[in-house]
């Protein structure tokens, strides 16, 4: 009926892909052939050209960028854009500070915080009141009051602070991106690789550079807060805004509304509810750095945690409570702004009587809340948070349980971590890292070429010529074995999770708040335990990236085995399928296009957990961007191996969603690629 | 926004900066005149910025002088949680005053140092008392099971007890935290000892392993270093290795000495040196003994206090030695 | 202005649209007479529309149709520059368009000419009648007023009562009725429809168009009316461009394309058609010959002749065909009949 030929796409036909493996020869046996090249060549050559450099070794690449930051600080007295970016930097040092002196700090000369812990729950309750009603107003307070209790207030409030502060400069920049993302293709093509960089890069890399830019505390952590965190709202909005019906924008623009207009009477409020979820994915985003803001003293959470772990296993209980405490704000403020997201429409619409009882409620609401303050501000029990105990009950309660799980299991995971490494991750590391690096190069560009298509080698050809330029070749190479091995582990433990989740009810009720938990949990809470369980190694690498990683890509397959038609299931049922047969030859299969969203967000994950797994013994990049950020001489090193695993970021990502894409064509699916990337608590809704 | 929206919301804001302002008595008020009323007593000592490095030792230290620095000499004490890169960096920028332990790290001191060419933003403020011991080192019962095992010559014989699925056929060196300036592969290179470096990644990771390594009676070899509270956890044992000379470990890639003994030192700021603090004084006559550290390290790590109650109670148990070194200066 | 400005409310001159990079450097060349095909496989380019040109009368409702891929909603973008036109010039209400800078333009677009959409653009939130009003809102009108003006028009077309129901609570027939109230409300002076119906339901469709027809009659608007639809074409047009892969093949009033095709496309298009619905007296007389009796009903020759029909069988006598009190020809039975029960097209 439309006329379809009218309006050809501006952008170019994607290019001719790959020969179909449908011919005479399937994939699979493509793979099988050149696996078993490989594993020929690599046994010829076995320890030779690997590229090796030890741990403390650095080359001239490296030195060469040390030597920048030297420079660097040798002008930080009269560099301009140090001074520039340090003025700004104080503006946001500054809110930070304020907004303490209000909730977190004692206002001197009072011997507590401007409003107190009864004032602060009153405004929280009244703005979750407001923007996502009273049930989540109910649910804030709770969260609130719970961190308290733990004995975290202060912290929590400081977290909070820098959170917010945070958020506000990202929604401040990332506004005006999607805007020019959303109306311009260019923009959209220019500022897209960017995004990637900073959500792949590893902050430990900048953090300490960052620190001559923004001055130590509150205003760097919230400058690399920024960085990581701007990404997920500028992609979100963006599509939000490009997601706008563009009919509805013709037919506004043909009565002759002007640029400005249109964007601020049609896109913004037609893509307000898709910001609101890029506003909540930024939220979660912001609060995962809480913790590695720690490391140059950002206020808030961050710091019991990074002080419990130096401790040693002594503390574990302490790191876990201040960990909890930081899962309980992370999950209140996912449930608000989702339920903000959800409710902007229905808020909208509400007309008259409505809109006059709703502002009745605030209006009364605020006046409790207005007393709350008051009060908060004449007595100290109702400012200062009551030391309860019940923090150092829980953090005794999990030390107990630590240690016994240490103590019991001891020589089952030790058993469990020496097979686990002779059997599958010494072979595979031999043939990755200890075969020649062309030999290795080779087969990886052809298994892109196979799985993605040619534009996926294309990419691969890049980013592996990109990684050996930054003469860590071995170390990537390790890293990427590790990452491997962990991807499987997810997603054998996906499935395994996975599916019972979209097949029982209960099961789901019981493990998503678990999942929720487990993924907002800072990893730095459970390094020590897992350390105590399988002692530093590359397995314990891999088992800390795996507990990260796990649950975002349980929750995409339990979501698509959920979303196989229920009639396609009946009818298998009503052919004769066991419950076995189901699962493995109507649901799995079915639900591809998750499983390989799942995979592919699950090798993110994983990446993103490789500097964290430098810091127990998992070596390869991530020990090399720990050792940049611990000694200045080896910050190039540090440097370049932060730009590596961005490198092979990109390489896995493209690979994969190139395979995806020449599998799927639904169109949920390829925007939850997109916003997948994203990061964030996986959401429940149709996003992901 | 709906006209109804902004009434509401301005008519909040009013509200509560009413509630704000309007407000007084109670407990809160009293303490808040005390407050005002003793900020005109103290003496002026202003800030001082004590950089904390993550492990318990420096915490020990620094929370004891900052203790003093706050109740003796009135000065309003702030602590960074920092890396030791990042400290040093927050000297030029006045965010940092203090690094009250150091372990030596020339490449720091190049940048920084005035008389080794640097920005001359960081200074040495003499020895702390303690001496640090970096080394070779074993769990308690390897060194009760295999007496010989102290002395480098044989390791070699042991080597495959080492041996692990990370190591490479070889026996495993557990290198340490990436922080600390060290050179086992050079000197296991060049003692040809049939060993691989594996890292630990981080101080928590080597403990750890050393924890396990001793409770599971599993063999274990790695860098560690005293004073540090583990040791009265688990008092690990040194190996020797061949004996340290001045000038052994200048070329990094030829080291095949023991690491020497150091002696900590205090780094502070020169801009806070040359002020008139009376801090100064307290952090230059600032001295005590690895036992000293020990035990206040023992206090927040063992026995979980906060560092603030540790140092607290270790003032209150030394009093004459906090005396000297207010006297001192 | 020009006398000829004033009898043309729209006039269009050698339009051209091509797709892709480069496109202007087509035209001219010989690559411009290549068929879409041969011009996409040598240059990449698709040409859309293909050196239209074309008037509007004020008052006349000009139909384009074509079928998908004839270009003709990319035409319609063109004359108020949704779509840049590649070459050509557009003047509307004696104003040149295609060089009007973008204030001018946005200027023409809130005053002169207003648009309605396939699929009907409205506004999701809002309501009704500010998405009447979204078209006065932008040009700056204030509140009350526009909101008074946004009633008059849901009134107008029938959606009394609707008028702070949100978009999506709509049927697809009265969300295109509020597409019309917001073109309406800027009374332009000049309408332009993009296959406004095409996504109703056909009963739905006929209502529309009725309603169309209805309002046409009593606000007389200049309309340009793109359809895939011959029969919405014969039933709504003054006059009718037919468009093939961005070229136009015929003009003419509906009796002129049905009697007179220009091309077998246009023949096989119109084949379906019932003569007797489109064709008037005109094309279905013979000349007068002394004999004839003229005692048969008179009628104008513009007549469709299904109206005809009934006098003219029912008259003993053969109609006689008068213009300007001419006798200019004569209809008897046997031509009728030919036209409406054996559906040929020319007299014989």
């Amino acid at each position: 009926m439309t006329a379809t030929l009218e309006r050809p796409p501006a952008s170019a036909p994607a290019p001719p892909e790959a020969p179909r493996t449908r011919g005479p020869v399937p994939r699979w046996a493509w793979l099988l052939g050149i696996l078993a090249a490989w594993i020929v060549a690599s046994w010829i050559g076995h320890g030779k050209a690997t590229l090796y450099l030890p741990g403390q070794g650095s080359t001239d690449v490296h030195e060469w960028f040390t030597q920048l930051k030297r420079d660097l600080i040798a002008s930080r007295d009269d560099n301009l854009l140090m001074q520039a970016v340090g003025a700004v930097s104080d503006l946001f040092g500054g809110a930070v500070e304020q907004l303490q002196r209000f909730v977190s700090v004692d206002a001197y000369p009072r011997p507590v915080p401007q409003i107190g812990w009864l004032g602060v729950l009153g405004i929280a309750g009244w703005v979750a009141l407001a923007v996502a009603g009273w049930k989540h107003a109910v649910g804030t307070v709770a969260a609130l009051a719970t961190v308290g209790l733990l004995g975290y207030w202060n912290d929590g409030m400081d977290t909070l602070v820098v959170t917010f502060v945070s958020v506000a400069i990202c929604l401040l920049i990332g506004l005006p991106v999607a805007v020019l993302m959303g109306n311009s293709r260019r923009a959209y093509a220019l500022i897209t690789p960017v995004l990637d960089v900073m959500q792949t890069f590893p902050s430990f890399v900048y953090l300490a550079p960052a620190t001559l830019f923004f001055g130590l505390g509150a205003p760097v952590a919230v400058a690399v807060t920024v960085v990581y965190a701007v990404p997920p709202v500028i992609r979100v909005a963006t599509e939000g805004i490009r997601g706008v019906s563009e009919t509805t924008v013709e037919a506004t623009t043909s009565l002759g509304q002007t640029p400005w207009q249109r964007l601020t009477k049609v896109q913004l409020p037609m893509a307000r509810r898709t910001i609101i979820v890029g506003v909540n994915l930024t939220t979660m985003a912001a609060l995962s750095m809480s913790v590695i803001a720690g490391f140059v003293n950002s206020p808030g959470l961050g710091k019991p945690v990074l002080r419990a772990l130096t401790a040693g296993t002594n503390q574990v209980g302490v790191a876990f409570t201040a960990g909890l405490a930081i899962v309980v704000i992370a999950i209140m403020l996912d449930r608000v702004t989702t339920a903000a997201s959800e409710r902007s429409e229905v808020l909208a619409r509400s007309g008259g009587t409505d809109r006059r009882t709703r502002w009745i409620v605030l209006g009364v609401a605020a006046i409790a809340a207005g007393v709350c303050v008051v009060l908060s501000r004449r007595s100290l029990s109702l400012a200062d948070f009551p030391d309860t105990g019940v923090g150092d009950t829980v953090a005794d309660a999990m030390q107990r349980a630590t240690d016994w799980t240490t103590d019991t299991f001891s020589g089952l995971t030790t058993w469990l971590q020496e097979t686990t490494t002779t059997l599958f991750i010494n072979p595979l590391q031999d043939l990755i890292a200890s075969s020649p690096w062309f030999v290795t190069g080779t087969a990886l560009l052809l298994v892109a070429l196979v799985l993605g298509g040619r534009v996926a080698a294309l990419t691969t050809l890049v980013c592996l010529a990109g990684i050996r330029l930054t003469d860590l070749w071995y170390d990537a190479m390790v890293t990427f074995t590790s990452v491997l091995v962990a991807t499987v582990f997810v997603m054998v433990l996906a499935a395994l999770v996975g599916v019972p989740m979209a097949r029982r009810r209960m099961v789901d009720r019981v493990l998503r708040p678990v999942l929720d938990a487990a993924q907002v949990m800072p990893a730095f809470v459970y390094l020590i335990p897992v350390l105590a369980l399988f002692g530093p190694g590359r397995f314990t690498a891999i088992v800390a990236a795996v507990i990260y990683a796990a649950p975002v890509a349980i929750k995409l397959v339990a979501d698509g085995v959920k979303q196989v038609s229920a009639t396609t299931v009946e009818a298998a049922t009503a052919a004769g399928s066991t419950p076995w047969q189901l699962i493995t030859k109507v649901q799995l299969p079915m639900a591809r296009s998750h499983l390989v969203l799942a995979a592919n967000q699950g090798l993110l994950y994983v990446l993103s957990m490789v500097v964290i797994g430098g810091l127990v013994g998992g070596g390869g990049l991530g020990y090399d961007v720990v050792l940049g950020f611990s000694r200045s001489e080896y910050f190039g090193k540090g440097l370049v191996a932060g730009a590596t695993i961005v490198l092979l970021g990109i390489m896995v990502d493209r690979v994969t969603r190139r395979a995806a894409a020449r599998r799927t064509t639904s169109p949920s699916v390829r925007s939850a690629l997109v916003i997948g990337r994203s990061s964030g608590l996986a959401r429940r809704g149709p996003l992901v | 926004m709906k006209p109804t929206r902004v009434s509401a919301l301005t008519g909040s804001l009013a509200t509560l900066a009413l509630v704000l302002s309007a407000c007084g008595g109670g407990d809160i008020e009293k303490e808040t005149e005390a407050n005002e009323s003793q900020a005109a007593e103290t003496g002026d000592c202003g800030e001082l910025n004590m950089a904390v490095n993550p492990w318990v030792g420096f915490e020990a230290d620094a929370y004891v002088v900052g203790h003093v620095a706050q109740e003796e000499l009135g000065c309003s004490v702030t602590y960074k949680d920092l890396k030791e890169e990042v400290s040093w960096q927050g000297f030029g920028s006045g965010e940092v005053d203090v690094v009250i332990e150091d372990w030596g790290h020339p490449d720091l001191e190049k940048q920084y140092f005035e008389d080794q060419g640097g920005d001359g933003s960081a200074m040495d403020a003499g020895p702390t008392g303690n001496v640090g011991i970096i080394g070779w080192y074993v769990p308690p019962w390897m060194a009760e099971e295999y007496p010989d095992i102290t002395d480098w010559n044989n390791l070699n014989k042991y080597a495959d007890l080492f041996e692990t699925p990370e190591s490479d056929g070889k026996g495993q060196f557990l290198g340490a935290d990436p922080s600390y300036v060290q050179f086992d592969e050079a000197i296991v290179n060049n003692l040809d000892l049939d060993f691989k470096v594996v890292f630990s990644g981080s101080e928590a990771a080597s403990i750890a392993a050393f924890e396990k390594a001793e409770k599971d009676k599993t063999p274990l070899i790695g860098y560690f270093y005293e004073p540090q509270w583990f040791m009265s956890e688990v008092p690990l044992v040194k190996v020797s290795l061949p004996e340290y000379t001045d000038g052994c470990q200048d070329d990094a890639k030829a080291v095949a000495c023991d690491y020497p003994e150091t002696e900590l030192k205090k780094i502070v700021s020169t801009s806070f040196m040359e002020s008139d603090s009376p801090a100064v004084g307290l952090i230059e006559s600032f001295q005590w003994t690895n036992d000293d550290q020990n035990l206040v390290a023992k206090y927040i790590s063992e026995d979980g206090m906060s560092a603030e109650d540790a140092a607290a109670k270790w003032v209150d148990e030394n009093p004459d030695q906090v005396e000297a070194w207010l006297n001192a200066g | 202005m020009t006398e000829a400005a004033q009898d043309q409310a729209l006039r269009v001159d050698g339009l051209w649209k091509i797709f892709g990079a480069r496109a202007d450097k087509i035209i001219g060349t010989p690559d411009a007479e290549l068929g879409r095909a041969e011009l996409k496989e040598r240059t990449g380019c698709v040409a859309a529309v293909k050196d239209v040109s074309f008037t509007v009368a004020p008052g006349e409702v000009f139909v384009v149709m074509g079928l998908s891929g004839s270009g003709k909603s990319t035409l319609v973008r063109c004359l108020t520059r949704l779509i840049e036109p590649t070459a050509g010039t557009v003047v509307l209400d004696g104003q040149d368009i295609t060089s009007a800078s973008e204030a001018r333009l946005r200027d023409l677009r809130r005053h002169k000419v207003s648009m309605v959409f396939q699929h009907f653009g409205l506004l999701p939130h809002r309501q009704v009648v500010d998405n009447v009003a979204y078209g006065l809102e932008v040009r700056g009108v204030k509140k009350t007023e526009r909101r008074a003006r946004a009633q008059e028009l849901v009134d107008l077309v029938g959606l009394t009562g609707y008028e702070h129901s949100y978009p999506d609570q709509l049927s697809g027939g009265m969300q295109q009725r509020v597409g019309l109230a917001r073109a309406l409300a800027n009374d332009p002076a000049i309408l332009l429809f993009d296959e406004p119906f095409s996504a109703l339901d056909p009963l739905i469709r006929r209502d529309m168009q009725d309603e169309v027809v209805r309002l046409q009659a009593e606000l007389q608007k200049t309309a340009v009316f793109i359809t895939h639809d011959l029969n919405e074409a014969l039933k709504l047009g003054d006059r009718i461009l037919i468009m093939r892969d961005g070229e136009v093949v015929q003009v003419g009033t509906p009796a002129e394309i049905v009697a007179q095709p220009a091309d077998a496309y246009v023949r096989d298009f119109v084949s379906d058609v019932p003569r007797s619905h489109v064709l008037t007296l005109e094309y279905v007389m013979r000349p007068p010959e002394p004999t004839d009796s003229l005692e048969g009903p008179v009628m104008d020759p513009d007549v469709v002749v299904r109206q005809a029909a009934r006098a003219a069988l029912s008259s003993a006598h053969p109609v006689q065909v008068v213009r300007d009190g001419e006798l200019v020809g004569i209809v008897d039975d046997d031509a009728i009949l030919r036209v409406v029960v054996a559906e040929e097209s020319v007299p014989a």
